[in-house]
């Protein structure tokens, strides 16, 4: 299973913890479980079917250019960042 | 509506005149009225040197000249520096040291370098320095500007007879 | 390890437009003319914060030679929405108001009219007859003041983000985000040191020397053409799009030659404006800003208020951090703290991290990005109290920073690992170098060291590649070539062509010609241009064979391709023979790309800085400077150099001099190249530079981009500097003479 780093801000939501197993073969599908365990997860995360504005994902590092669909690997480590480029 | 002067002039040699109003700088005159837009526009007040041509033989920021003055003058530009389709050694040495990124100050630093080799044809480093601490250049750190004039003077000496 | 060999890459061709842009041929935005040209000219606001009570236009639309006048009012009505334009996703209503000012005006320099006439002198003039009633309110400068319960408030409808969540009250932060690693209390517990400091840092200017310009020509079809200089195309077709309320497919983009933008030239300000203006008039509008205009109107970078504590054992080992970074984003929310945070750490393997970042409007110009935004302020605080903690500890200033240098795997405050990275061959270049090893000798001089980072980033990018009968190809693309691109780009493609670079044709084409590519920025166009440029030419590669095949009759598979020639069964031909049978064995062959790449490499780099301060004076004499970065491949040695340069230069500048001088009223005092001191030749050695070369997997020849990391340590490696010449810390940018002095007298 994928483990999730939860966001510092959302750490309310999840009573403190900071990483949970979560299955999914996409980030949506993550975020959705996430949300079984952690009602509220996907309203601060997602916007419809999409990652919200001003949110990126992170799978193993990689800032995804495909946001909610990008695929996850069974042990892939996902975090939400600040979307941004640069100069 | 202003009335316009007419201004007679030599620009890279070559008799030009053009019609222009007394407020008009010598800058807005070649790029306007002459289509030399070669030369450049970084601030309109004598501070970048982007602006910088040759008049009667000494180098001024265009800007700050009225096109009116330029009557019976000589002006040069850089599109007046190649001969030809022989590129100026000054301009051959900027692209082999890549002294340009944006290349939007190249004009000015071309005609203002140009200047100084004619005037001392092997100037120190500190005198290049000293000689472009007008014309400003935000992208390369003045490194491979520095290093093509040196270049310049170098190949301009050799080919002296 | 052996080295690859490649033909093209690492090499030094003369750049492809490099004959237009030495004999004046090159055509950049303001060289642009047309038939029917009118010219035109914004008014701007002499208010730092005012509400815009009545606008009356009737005189200078009475006036000889003008032709319209048009304002906020003349935008048509659209449902605010939130938009992205690569650069975070913004509301409509912002994006708007910063091209012209709606009800209220927010820094001194927003624009409230754009004028057309039959000049542009005439423009200027008719501008100032607009009447504007104006009713003044108190304005509030820093994020400090402007973070304060009772400060004036910028946006009623502002309230503090965190993540998805909005706050109740009003308030003039849009933004705070955190982020824990471990637990820094526990940590600062187990260490030995801690050293905590305040740092303020000034608004500077990207300070391209070529102010912004922009022609629109509003066509009888409903088109709408824009020619200027940007640093993207897209950018700007999508931008007008919205604020216009247009379709994009009815905007075509030509991107004019680019006179540096270095983040400044992403935002849209005159394009809408332009397009506005030929609408009323069915006549094309060009209107360039004055360096006034760029100044007051633009976007420089934010000043910002920051807070390091820093916890060391007794043998250098980091063990705990804090950072409280607060941004001034300027009149809009997007101030680029988010990549500060990102950055101010990330140089060091800190197992207990708190990070805080606060975006805050205050009534100033609206920032855009400036090479490694937000990185390069977050790194002047870390990066002395590092030279602080080295100093206490008695460790060598690189020593520490080695023995913590973050490493592939590391995990960042922000959350992910790192992947491969250089931070240590970095920093191992600068003990190696010639540099730092050698003596620095003298009174009232010292040396100094920091070091930087820079995430960069992917983003889309197309190229088509058109083979010539001739053996050559054109190679068309997106990425407004701000610095040599066309040649970094075009070599990668010569280098999987196996053709001379010569013999490829790069062209940078308007957003009808080419598919969608983001802008130049974030270092990306060597990186994510490049390697769209060699999957294209891959794409030849692979059509060439099946040519080949026809040709020997065999199939695809079994031909043999590499360094420009094609094998099979005893037959062979080189690409360019290969080329001139295109035409008998099926017609024309076009190899095409699209990216969104992943595998985007981070850049580290580290500056020396030797000064002399004058104690007299407070003037400090940079004597000697080194930047060293990792460029994963040069692919043009002389371009990185350029880069690291360049950056540089603008990291002494921000460090030493550059500032928005404002008065208490908000009006900025310096506002001409003259008092804005950017640094000349005469104030500068030469630019030493070392390439370090960590090549990146996510690239094909190991591209990591170049161009931002090079400006985020040498303000930091200065005040190192300064501190051992003159005996005193510096904790505010920029280091002028008289903040040297003044440190100089209170010691
Ligand atoms: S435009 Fe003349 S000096 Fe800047
Ligand atoms: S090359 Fe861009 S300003 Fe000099």
């Amino acid at each position: 299973m994928a483990v999730v780093f939860i966001p510092t801000l959302l750490r309310p939501l999840s009573g403190g913890v900071d990483r949970v197993e979560a299955s999914g073969q996409s980030v949506r599908d993550v975020i959705e479980n996430l949300e079984s365990l952690y009602p509220g997860m996907r309203d601060r995360l997602m916007d419809g079917g999409r990652l919200r504005p001003n949110v990126s994902v992170a799978v193993d590092g990689e800032v995804c250019p495909m946001g909610a669909l990008e695929p996850v690997g069974p042990a892939s480590e996902i975090h939400f960042v600040t979307a941004i480029s640069g100069g | 509506m202003q009335s316009k002067v007419h201004v007679r002039t030599a620009i890279n040699g070559e008799p030009a005149e053009f019609l222009c109003e007394p407020r008009q700088s010598l800058l807005e005159c070649l790029r306007d009225l002459c289509n030399l837009t070669g030369t450049k526009e970084g601030c309109n007040d004598g501070n970048c040197g982007a602006c910088t041509v040759e008049m009667d033989g000494r180098i001024v920021t265009s800007c700050l000249v009225l096109g009116v003055e330029a009557e019976g003058a000589q002006i040069g530009t850089v599109e007046g520096l190649a001969r030809g389709t022989e590129l100026h050694p000054l301009q051959k040495a900027f692209l082999e040291n890549a002294a340009l990124q944006c290349g939007i100050c190249t004009p000015g630093f071309l005609v203002a370098a140009k200047a100084l080799l004619e005037q001392e044809p092997e100037p120190s480093e500190a005198r290049i320095r000293l000689w472009l601490a007008n014309n400003l250049c935000r992208c390369t750190g003045y490194d491979k500007i520095i290093r093509a004039v040196q270049q310049a003077a170098r190949e301009m000496k050799e080919a002296r007879p | 390890m052996t080295k690859t060999e490649y033909q093209v890459v690492g090499t030094r061709p003369v750049r492809h437009d490099g004959a237009d842009k030495v004999t004046g041929r090159a055509l950049y935005g303001a060289d642009f003319q047309m038939a029917g040209l009118l010219h035109g000219a914004i008014l701007r606001s002499p208010h730092a914060h005012a509400r815009i009570v009545r606008i009356d236009t009737a005189k200078a639309l009475a006036y000889p030679g003008v032709k319209a006048v048009v304002t906020a009012a003349d935008f048509p009505p659209a449902p605010d929405k939130l938009v992205d334009f690569g650069e975070g996703a913004t509301p409509l209503a912002y994006v708007r108001g910063n091209v012209l000012a709606s009800g209220k005006v927010l820094y001194r320099g927003h624009a409230v009219a754009g004028v057309a006439a039959t000049s542009a002198h005439i423009a200027e003039e008719a501008a100032q007859l607009i009447e504007v009633e104006y009713e003044p309110l108190p304005c509030v400068l820093t994020a400090p003041e402007a973070m304060q319960p009772d400060a004036p408030i910028l946006h009623d409808g502002l309230r503090t983000a965190e993540l998805g969540e909005k706050a109740q009250g009003r308030s003039n932060i849009s933004e705070h985000f955190r982020h824990i690693l471990g637990d820094s209390k526990k940590g600062f517990a187990e260490t030995d040191v801690v050293i905590e400091r305040e740092f303020s840092t000034a608004t500077v200017h990207q300070g391209y020397i070529e102010p912004h310009n922009a022609t629109a020509l509003w066509n009888n079809d409903g088109r709408v053409h824009i020619w200027c200089s940007t640093q993207g195309s897209f950018v700007v077709r999508d931008a007008t799009a919205c604020v216009l309320d247009i379709a994009q497919s009815r905007i075509r983009v030509t991107p004019m030659e680019i006179g540096g933008g270095f983040g400044g030239k992403i935002p849209v300000y005159l394009e809408p404006v332009a397009a506005l203006l030929s609408r009323k008039t069915g006549r094309p509008v060009k209107i360039l800003m004055t360096r006034k205009d760029v100044f007051e109107g633009t976007g420089p970078t934010p000043g910002s208020y920051i807070r390091v504590k820093i916890g060391a054992t007794s043998d250098g080992k980091l063990v705990a951090a804090e950072a409280y970074l607060a941004y001034e984003a300027g009149a809009y929310p997007g101030a680029m703290v988010g990549p500060g945070g990102m950055c101010v750490f990330a140089a060091y393997d800190i197992p207990n991290v708190t990070i805080d970042g606060f975006d805050v409007v205050v009534n100033k110009p609206s920032t855009a990005a400036y090479r490694a935004p937000g990185a390069t302020n977050a790194a002047f605080a870390t990066e002395t109290v590092i030279d602080e903690l080295a100093e206490q500890l008695g460790i060598d200033p690189v020593e520490i920073r080695l023995r913590n240098a973050a490493k592939e795997g590391t995990r960042r405050a922000d959350g992910p690992k790192f992947k491969r990275i250089g931070c240590v061959e970095v920093l191992e270049a600068v003990r190696g170098s010639e540099h730092y090893q050698s003596p620095l000798e003298g009174p009232n001089r010292g040396r100094g060291v920091a070091v930087g980072f820079w995430f960069n980033v992917g983003l889309p990018s197309s190229c088509t590649i058109n083979v010539n009968a001739d053996g050559t190809v054109n190679l068309v693309e997106g990425s407004t070539d701000i610095g040599g691109t066309r040649t970094s780009v075009a070599m990668q493609a010569a280098e999987v062509l196996g053709i001379p670079v010569e013999d490829v044709h790069p062209s940078v084409v308007d957003t009808d010609s080419v598919g969608f590519t983001a802008v130049t920025g974030g270092s990306r166009v060597t990186f994510s241009t490049g390697m769209a440029a060699c999957e294209a030419a891959g794409d030849v590669i692979r059509q060439m064979k099946e040519r080949a095949a026809k040709l020997w009759e065999t199939v695809p598979d079994k031909v043999e391709a590499g360094r420009g020639s094609f094998r099979c069964n005893g037959h062979s031909a080189t690409f360019k023979e290969l080329a001139a049978k295109v035409g008998e064995t099926g017609g024309p062959v076009v190899g095409r790309a699209t990216v969104n790449p992943r595998g985007v490499g981070g850049s580290f780099s580290a500056a020396i800085a030797d000064v002399e301060v004058d104690p007299e004076t407070g003037k400090t004499t940079v004597l000697r400077f080194t930047s060293i970065q990792d460029a994963g491949k040069a692919i043009h040695p002389s371009y990185v150099e350029g880069q690291m340069q360049g950056g540089s230069v603008q990291g002494i500048g921000w460090g030493l001099n550059e500032e928005y001088y404002m008065s208490r009223d908000g009006m900025m005092m310096n506002s001409s190249l003259l008092d804005y001191r950017m640094p000349t030749s005469l104030d500068l050695p030469m630019i030493e530079t070392i390439i370090v070369e960590v090549p990146n997997p996510g690239h094909p020849f190991g591209v990591r981009g170049v161009g931002e990391a090079n400006i985020v340590p040498p303000p930091a490696a200065l005040a190192n500097a300064i501190y051992r010449a003159a005996g005193v810390r510096m904790r505010r940018l920029p280091m002028s003479p008289p903040a040297v002095m003044e440190a100089i007298w209170s010691k």
